[in-house]
């Protein structure tokens, strides 16, 4: 549906390069990478609203570097939604059929579709500057949806709504793709989001595409530690790996040795994900994981859930709900054991 | 006090909020010198409207010589204004929306004429549009001549007043989210209708803006005009003209009106303009 050839872009102190990048045909794929790596550039060079510097976009296989925005059947919903603040939601919504000349009778049907799919019928009237954050969002959906697009583009679609709202439009954009189908490039900074809405991620930073992949590979095999990062895995350790002699893998962190399953033998990162560790205060089952004891050298507390960090040397990061927490009654300096699998630790080369 | 203070946005400059004057040391002192400034532009017009007898006022208004002149300012401005906004308003957007080599150059070039003296434009316009010069025969073997013209009382006015309307469109154009005219091409607009049916209407104001202040300044000119063309009279020139050979007595009551016309349109098209601004 999409191909992405080497793309180049360049915006201020900004540059994007190399940039390669598949989207099959109904797919919702989200583009994730912090504040400042160019996701918005990207969009803008994909829809042919942005100069590309070199390299080549191709929709349905025909290369389209060079076609004019308007006829690429792209919509873009930005963050802050542009809604025309000149018109009303009505002609907000059908601003794209007017412009494409289409007839008035069709007109009225596009929009009872569109209007009863998103549950926006009884703002139609309205001004624009009246409505509240999702449903402005809603009405930018609907005129982007209206003209039956090839490809939906969504820049941080979420990230201008408060919390409770941003939840509801999540299941909105689900529920929307899940009938419609439509090949959706969603635009993010915040991983979660990316991890609940993508069928596959591209994460993006330090100016180039770091990895593609459906969010279950971003978040267990991290190609760098950009990504990891990223991910939210907190535990990136440097080490080597190598083969012991009962033919076991191991991966080898200052004084301390991890059973691992994969990874070859360059392999110099190893991580492992917080949710994945568990803290014991009695000893843990011991069949083909890694158990280590140490002690508790930092509890962040963010809410239902807490980070504790056990020092076994390296410093380990265990997530746990607040729940355990209370029971195991953790407190700093506590001596505790640290437990995880061996087919939790992924290594990588960086 | 404090409590208004604090910003809401990030950049106190960007939302440009402003507060209810209250009485401290600083704003006492701005407000006698700013009433000062205030007090030398409102005492002069105001005792000259004030001083007028109405009945001399009206009898200079049925004075056709000075009927006349009046009608021809109106007129000769608002074809200037007409000029300018055809060949003005798509210069504006392109100083507005795109970046070009040069770009500076051209916005220094547009305000020249707000400072350079008045009489010198006239002659540098009467140096090129005169029949010596080709942009002069060319107009001239189409019938339109300047000395002495309506014409070159257009283009004098059109000279002095087009900067006013440039810079207030490309302004608007400015203010015009960029976002908002891609959301349009994504949709299916041609740059035409883009520009037609997003930043166009979005501009309108600062653009009526501009027609307003382009006229007004028109309306005002004297200095260009007076060299290109002494006639036919426009009103500025008459006054002139009234004062140098009969006196003070006998130009007022023409300043006067010309003063209370330009105020009632001035005041007029920006209530227009303005009307639904807070809706």
């Amino acid at each position: 549906m999409i191909r992405i050839r080497d793309l180049f872009v360049t915006l201020g102190d900004f540059t994007l390069k190399n940039a390669n990048l598949d989207v099959s045909e109904g797919e919702y794929m989200v583009i994730v990478g912090p504040t400042g790596a160019g996701k918005t550039v990207l969009l803008e060079s994909i829809a042919g609203l942005y100069p590309i510097r070199h390299g080549q976009v191709w929709l349905r296989g025909k290369d389209a570097t060079r076609l004019a925005p308007e006829r690429r059947g792209m919509s873009i919903v930005y963050q802050d939604h542009a809604l025309f603040p000149h018109l009303s939601v009505r002609e907000n919504i059908l601003f794209g059929l007017k412009m494409r000349k289409v007839r008035t009778d069709e007109m009225a049907k596009s929009l009872r579709l569109i209007t009863d799919l998103l549950g926006i019928d009884d703002l139609l009237e309205r001004r624009t500057t009246t409505l509240s954050g999702g449903e402005r969002q809603k009405v930018a959906l609907a005129r982007a949806l209206c003209v039956q697009p090839d490809v939906l583009l969504l820049d941080e679609p979420l990230s201008a709504l408060d919390p409770g709202t941003r939840e509801a439009m999540q299941e909105e954009l689900r529920r929307l793709h899940r009938s419609l189908r439509i090949t959706t490039l969603h635009v993010t900074h915040d991983f979660e989001e990316a991890a609940t809405l993508g069928e596959r991620i591209a994460v993006i930073g330090e100016g180039e595409v770091k990895q593609v992949g459906p969010p279950e590979e971003i978040f267990r095999r991290p190609n760098s530690e950009f990504v990891a990062r990223f991910a939210m895995s907190r535990n990136i350790f440097k080490g080597e790996t190598f083969q012991a002699e009962t033919g076991k893998r191991l991966f080898k962190v200052g004084q301390i040795l991890f059973h691992v399953l994969d990874g070859h033998k360059d392999s110099n990162r190893a991580v492992v994900r917080p949710e994945d560790v568990v803290i014991s205060l009695a000893e843990a089952p011991s069949n083909g994981g890694n158990v280590f004891s140490g002690e508790i050298t930092q509890i962040t507390d963010r809410g239902s859930t807490l980070y504790i960090t056990v020092g076994l040397p390296p410093e380990i990061t265990a997530l746990m709900t607040r729940n355990a927490f209370r029971e195991l009654g953790l407190t700093r300096g506590m001596k505790v054991k640290v437990f995880f699998e061996a087919s939790s630790v992924h290594v990588f080369q960086a | 006090m404090t409590r208004n203070l604090e910003k809401k946005g990030d950049a106190g400059i960007k939302t440009g909020r402003s507060f209810r004057l209250s009485f401290n040391g600083l704003n006492l002192v701005f407000l006698l010198l700013g009433g000062l400034i205030l007090a030398f532009i409102a005492v002069p017009i105001l005792k000259m409207i004030l001083a007028a007898n109405p009945s001399i006022l009206f009898d200079s208004l049925r004075d056709s010589e000075v009927a006349k002149s009046i009608v021809l300012t109106l007129y000769a401005a608002l074809i200037a204004t007409v000029i300018g906004f055809a060949l003005g308003v798509p210069l504006a957007y392109l100083l507005a929306k795109t970046h070009f080599p040069g770009k500076r150059l051209i916005e220094g070039l547009i305000d020249l004429p707000i400072v350079i003296p008045h009489s010198a434009a006239g002659i540098a316009l009467l140096f090129v549009f005169g029949r010596n010069f080709f942009m002069g025969k060319a107009f001239d073997s189409v019938g339109i001549r300047f000395l002495d013209s309506l014409a070159g009382i257009v283009i004098a006015m059109l000279f002095v007043s087009v900067p006013f309307l440039i810079d207030s469109a490309k302004e608007g154009f400015q203010k015009v989210d960029p976002r908002l005219e891609n959301v349009a091409r994504t949709l299916g607009a041609s740059p035409w209708q883009t520009f037609g049916r997003v930043s166009f209407p979005l501009a309108w104001r600062s653009i009526m803006a501009g027609n307003i202040m382009m006229w007004a300044r028109g309306m005002s000119e004297f200095g260009a005009v007076i060299i290109i063309a002494y006639h036919p009279m426009i009103a500025p020139v008459l006054v002139y003209e009234k004062f140098e050979t009969y006196g003070l007595n006998y130009a007022r009551p023409i300043a006067v009106l010309l003063i209370l016309i330009s105020m009632i349109v001035f005041v007029v098209l920006r209530f227009l303009l303005y009307r639904g601004e807070k809706a």
